[in-house]
């Protein structure tokens, strides 16, 4: 690995990074992650070549290591994310984000008609499909599919 | 959460389903009894169903119960904006078990979560409604001897009907044999068709109305509800294919019994109701037993 190709999002002291996001999906993850509303410093690059996506998103945050639960969030829109944690310019850590097998509190219920939607409550999931990732409630019993998963 | 709660019929086992189908045969012999002297009940419907709270008030009544709650929810404090959430702390505070009827799918488990007392699903909007499948299953076992490879056909509005999706899944540990009549806007959905193939249950599908029900153990009969189509030609065209009358009834099978959850429009003419294969009207009085057999699981009676 000694002869890299120059990085097309220039690299990051200590933080972490995020890549194999869809393209289409940067700005949701970005969203999601409260990454809008967060001083450090955000790098990102989209519509990057991707042998598995055809074209892919990164976004660098620099001092920035996440928790697993807020990770956890991204999985619904990015499954095949990956995170390398840095420090001091390198790869210490990578983590792959995984589909949850539960969804607590992260996606809306599609029915408009579930508890979810008419009371304050937690929403559930059981992932009854993971790719594409789908969700069944665990109140109204109906389906979200993924492309109705809506990011609370 | 209580895991005594019965809000989907899925939360019985098959062993479950049986344990309370004896059970309900005992209430049977014996409908009169003091099981649940000193207990309170609080029957909470969100929304008007006269035959299901009557039906379930009659099985506390006959065991010796007291009921408080409210049959609508304008008589409640839901008019003043309660959640369901307070409604139900504080109501589980007050008794024994609640009986819960609400039009907002989900509701139940909700409350059965928030409850520090068993909840007993009566119907969450267009979601669940566990006691009247198990009433439907208590009349097949009953009326069949065995709830083991029946043809069970079901006629009507497959798409839409509660009880024809929860009977599927609770007659799927039976290995039956499933035909659907019903017109192509309302076929069974393609989740249930899914979930019969994963789980190698024959089934046929039909949109003619006719004598393919000579083959039948269990004929079960839905309304077609005009209020389910867009386009009110469509449903002129299908509303009068699926009505069974006395003279079809002539080369079916000697054991056929002929369900329907109740109301009834025109979709089982009047005439049938005198021929011996009818039994909506006994299987709405199984109701009371099945449902007394549910309140004494539910409190481990």
């Amino acid at each position: 690995m000694n002869a890299k190709k120059e990085l097309q999002v220039s690299a990051i002291e200590n933080g972490t990074v995020i890549d194999h996001i869809p393209a289409e999906y940067l700005f949701q993850v970005i969203n999601i992650l409260g990454l809008d509303n967060c001083d450090n410093s955000v790098t990102f690059g989209n519509n990057l070549e991707s042998k598995i996506l055809g074209k892919k998103a990164i976004i660098k945050i620099a001092d920035k290591f996440f928790e697993d639960d807020e990770i956890n969030k991204i999985s619904l829109i990015a499954p095949h994310a990956k995170l390398n944690i840095i420090k001091n310019y390198q790869v210490v850590e990578k983590k792959i984000v995984e589909s949850p097998d539960k969804v607590i509190g992260i996606a809306k219920c599609m029915n408009p008609k579930c508890i979810t939607n008419v009371e304050d409550v937690t929403t559930r999931f059981k992932v009854i499909e993971k790719t594409p990732i789908t969700l069944k409630c665990h109140y109204c019993e109906k389906i979200t599919d993924h492309k109705h998963i809506e990011i609370i | 959460m209580d895991n005594k709660s019965l809000v989907s019929i899925d939360d019985y086992t098959k062993e479950e389903i049986l344990e309370v189908l004896a059970r309900a045969a005992e209430f049977e012999k014996n409908p009169n009894c003091n099981l649940l002297e000193g207990k309170v009940v609080a029957s909470l419907f969100f929304e008007p169903s006269t035959r299901t709270r009557l039906s379930f008030e009659t099985a506390i009544s006959r065991m010796g119960g007291k009921i408080v709650g409210f049959t609508d929810s304008s008589s409640s404090s839901v008019t003043k904006g309660e959640t369901l959430k307070d409604t139900t702390k504080m109501v589980s505070n007050y008794c024994d078990l609640v009986v819960m009827r609400h039009p907002i799918e989900g509701s139940a488990r909700y409350a059965s979560e928030v409850s520090d007392v068993p909840v007993i699903n009566a119907g969450d909007g267009a979601n669940q409604h566990p006691t009247q499948t198990m009433l439907d299953l208590y009349s097949i076992y009953k009326t069949q001897g065995t709830l083991e490879n029946l043809n069970i056909f079901m006629v009507g509005d497959l798409k839409y009907g509660r009880t024809v999706h929860s009977l599927l899944m609770a007659m799927s540990h039976f290995n039956p044999t499933f035909h659907f009549i019903a017109p192509k806007e309302l076929e069974i959905p393609l989740a249930y068709k899914i979930f019969m193939n994963k789980n190698n249950i024959k089934y046929h599908e039909h949109t003619e109305f006719n004598d393919i029900i000579n083959d039948a153990d269990i004929l079960y009969m839905t309304r077609v509800q005009r209020e389910r189509f867009a386009d009110p030609l469509e449903y002129e065209k299908v509303k009068n294919v699926y009505i069974l009358k006395n003279d079809m009834l002539e080369n079916t099978r000697d054991n056929l019994k002929i369900l329907h959850p109740l109301p009834r429009v025109n979709e089982i003419a009047v005439d049938v109701d005198e021929n011996p294969k009818a039994y909506y009207f006994q299987q709405a009085l199984n109701g009371v037993y099945a449902r007394q057999a549910i309140i004494a699981k539910a409190l481990d009676l």
